[in-house]
């Protein structure tokens, strides 16, 4: 289970060219932990090994596509290699790439209803977009959610992993514990914690002990907000509760690649650094923490993705919620394009997504990228 | 050697493009069966949403009693399931632009059917259907017009649920010592004594936001009559009007009534606020009936009442389910005998007793329909009809997908002129 769950998002991560192959992706799995252990070991044989796996991935198609030009013969390994990647990359450059250009095209068209229309509208799509009260407060709360959604993660994640790698007894049932959550899909979650933060049912039931009520995501209240656009900014409360069903499933994920950079630092490091009088607290300030940053850049990349793009828990759980204090993006695009018919709508949120996400993938490629020609 | 990589590369080859090659043979015959294979134009697919309870047992008992008056054609059951048909809407909508469409398939009568799948030319006219079976005065002359653009007819209504209906609890009634009230004012009376009794005067559960739209529609209703109300979705009266102000104001001030946890609730659970007693009020279409009676074993008349929404009796709001005749099918007339099969009181009185609604003929047998049922279709024959915006009838899909979003952020802002703002700007779209 953790090692494909890890797969997938891994190779989502990466956005790699490559179809759904299994053994691709463990490689995959293993040069991130690779990275992690190459803290220490730089220009070992496991940097190396990470940075050819590194390269296969990254462009396996454009291998190829150097080596016809190189050289004149092709050898055999090369057709074999050819041969099998051609098929999903021509299947990726339509489905993914190609549809991320029509939906593009769409997004600057007039086809805002259900008789298309591909005049050109140039921004249109986009203008109204970023004037609209609903895609204004859908950002506000995608930006809030993404902070604590990560934040909590990291935090979480890392902690539960430290305290898992004290060796201490039955550590394997602890890690189950805390990762089975995410063998359940967020529509699943999204209905639970429905249920648990609902205000009149659920968790309330039992504050009412103490004389507490909260809304939870019914809540529209907003945090510091003062008036920005046509909303009020600052930290919608209901996201809240929405975070707290985000952080239950996905913690165990961080958790069990912090615990794999974890198992890679060897006892000797922390061995010598206590030797030389370090504390406990020193030990992790100075050693720990700073080994496993690629680790922390993985996750905060692997949560991004996840909560820009977030739909299904927040369909299952809230809704758009009174105001639009928990819509997201993702709802918005699909309401308005299949139940408004406001397909160049749609495709404008579409993209804007699509760009969202790019501000936090774009840069790890380049540093991936730079590493491996270093 | 190098054969040995020729053949596995062929192999591979030949896989994926046998892949894909057989998926799409299987996408098209199960979606278009119509189309090939032996005996496709005997085949009529029908293409709906009902999934649920009892439209579901509705569907298949029409589909049985037609497939026992027809042998040698073929039903195709294709119903997508999912709340209000959103889920269906966005398969049939993909089919239709593929020239894919169903033999024939569920929408609403009004704008849903006359803004998108008339006005995008997808459809073909049913009037000499009407002529020969001699309908033009089995339907109510509203409904007609309903599912009519310029001057064609364009499908066959088969069920009527009524919008403008509040049930309320009999016991919290009687309790609190409330009549029903008649009036905007008498309504507002009676909330105010419910809430200094302790309950909930009007239960909502405005997950998602059609269900305020309804109830904001119904103070339209109450406050323009039929007639203007009908001018106000064609556009002939804007949407600044002084008594839509008035109306928006009507529904802010209704709004104060509901229960706190509205935005948690949809229809089902704020139908549970009534049937416990917890809240006094709903306004639902009459699915509610429905739900009270086989889901929650309440007795008609007797644990629930209803009553029309303050000020709008003799006025119905219709949400008609209808089904049409897609263009570019193969086989039109097959098609047409099992809307003409609809069309009849026999498959009315099939399918609306099972769903809880009314035929949408005038002529139907009233023995086969409960108390609540039999009352809904006299008021049928002598109300005037309206068609419901939240449930598409009264303006596009696009319209009532930014009339939700503002009513939805004036449920909890309460600000009149950003809702009288928000839709005279979506007005052009309507």
């Amino acid at each position: 289970m953790k090692a494909a769950s890890c797969l997938v998002h891994l190779r989502w991560n990466k956005a790699s060219a490559e179809a759904a192959d299994n053994n691709k992706g463990r490689k995959t799995l293993e040069s991130d932990v690779a990275v992690s252990q190459s803290g220490m070991n730089a220009g070992t044989k496991a940097m190396r090994v990470c940075c050819q796996s590194a390269s296969q991935k990254q462009g396996g198609t454009g291998m190829a596509k150097t080596a016809i030009k190189k050289r004149k013969r092709i050898t055999k390994d090369q057709w074999t290699a050819i041969g099998f990647l051609l098929p999903s990359f021509i299947l990726i450059v339509i489905f993914v790439y190609g549809f991320i250009g029509w939906t593009g095209y769409v997004s600057l068209s007039n086809y805002n209803s259900i008789v298309p229309d591909f005049s050109f509208a140039g921004l249109k799509n986009y203008i109204y977009l970023f004037h609209d009260f609903r895609f204004q407060a859908d950002l506000r709360n995608t930006v809030f959610f993404t902070i604590f959604f990560i934040l909590l993660v990291i935090v979480l994640g890392g902690g539960l992993a430290i305290l898992i790698d004290q060796k201490l007894k039955g550590e394997s049932f602890f890690r189950n514990i805390f990762l089975f959550p995410m063998a359940l899909s967020f529509i699943v979650t999204g209905v639970v914690w429905q249920w648990l933060l609902n205000p009149s049912t659920g968790f309330n039931t039992f504050l009412k002990f103490f004389g507490i009520q909260p809304k939870w995501y019914t809540d529209t209240n907003i945090l510091a907000g003062f008036q920005w656009g046509s909303i009020e900014f600052g930290i919608p409360v209901a996201i809240i509760a929405v975070v707290l069903a985000a952080v239950w499933q996905m913690t165990g994920f961080s958790m069990a690649m912090y615990l794999a950079g974890l198992r890679g630092i060897p006892d000797e490091l922390r061995e010598a650094a206590r030797m030389d009088g370090a504390t406990e607290f020193q030990v992790y300030r100075k050693i720990v923490l700073p080994i496993l940053m690629p680790i922390t850049v993985s996750v905060i990349i692997i949560m991004a993705h996840i909560s820009l793009k977030i739909f299904d828990l927040i369909y299952a759980m809230t809704g758009s919620g009174a105001n639009f204090v928990t819509d997201v993006p993702g709802v918005y695009m699909f309401e308005t394009t299949f139940r408004g018919n406001y397909y160049a709508n749609g495709a404008a949120i579409a993209i804007v997504m699509l760009l969202l996400v790019a501000i936090f993938i774009v840069p790890y490629l380049w540093s991936a990228r730079k590493g491996d020609n270093a | 050697m190098k054969k040995m990589y020729g053949v596995i590369l062929l192999l591979v080859l030949a896989m994926v493009v046998a892949a894909c090659s057989s998926s799409d043979d299987d996408g098209k015959s199960a979606d278009a069966g119509s189309k090939k294979g032996d005996g496709g134009k005997n085949q009529v697919e029908i293409f709906s949403w009902w999934t649920g309870a009892g439209e579901e047992d509705g569907l298949l008992a029409l589909i049985d009693k037609f497939q026992e008056e027809n042998p040698d054609l073929k039903v195709k059951n294709a119903a997508v399931a999912g709340g209000a048909g959103t889920n269906a809407k966005a398969v049939l909508a993909t089919r239709m632009q593929g020239n894919d469409p169903p033999s024939t398939f569920q929408v609403h009568g009004g704008e849903e059917l006359n803004k998108s799948w008339v006005a995008a030319d997808k459809m073909e006219p049913l009037d000499d259907l009407y002529k020969e079976n001699d309908w033009m005065d089995k339907f109510p002359k509203d409904l007609i017009d309903l599912v009519s653009n310029d001057g064609k007819i364009y499908s066959v209504p088969v069920d009527i649920h009524r919008g403008n209906v509040i049930f309320y609890n009999k016991k919290v009634f009687e309790e609190n010592g409330i009549d029903v009230p008649k009036t905007f004012d008498e309504f507002v009376t009676a909330a105010d004594k419910l809430k200094k009794a302790g309950v909930t005067p009007l239960a909502m559960g405005d997950k998602e936001s059609w269900t305020a739209t309804m109830i904001f529609e119904n103070v339209l209703l109450a406050e323009l009559g039929p007639d203007d109300y009908i001018k106000l979705f064609k556009g002939d009266i804007a949407f600044d009007d002084k008594r839509v102000v008035e109306s928006a104001k009507k529904f802010g001030k209704l709004l104060d009534y509901i229960n706190d946890d509205h935005a948690s609730r949809n229809w089902q659970d704020s139908a549970q606020l009534v049937a416990n007693g917890d809240a006094a009020m709903l306004n639902m279409g009459d699915w509610a009936k429905g739900y009270f009676v086989n889901d929650l074993k309440l007795k008609t008349n007797k644990d629930f009442g209803y009553f029309a929404f303050p000020g709008t009796e003799g006025n119905f709001s219709i949400i008609t389910d209808t089904f049409g005749l897609p263009k570019g099918i193969d086989n039109p007339d097959e098609v047409k005998k099992f809307l003409t099969f609809l069309g009849s009181t026999e498959a009315q009185d099939i399918f609306n007793p099972l769903k809880g609604s009314i035929p949408a003929r005038v002529d139907a047998d009233e023995s086969k329909y409960d108390e609540y049922g039999k009352d809904t279709m006299a008021d049928f024959k002598e109300a005037s009809l309206v068609p419901s915006l939240a449930h598409g009838s009264a303006a596009s899909e696009g319209f009532l997908t930014k009339a939700n979003q503002a009513v939805n952020i004036f449920v909890t802002q309460k600000d009149v002129d950003t809702l009288i703002q928000s839709l005279k700007n979506a007005a052009p779209e309507m």
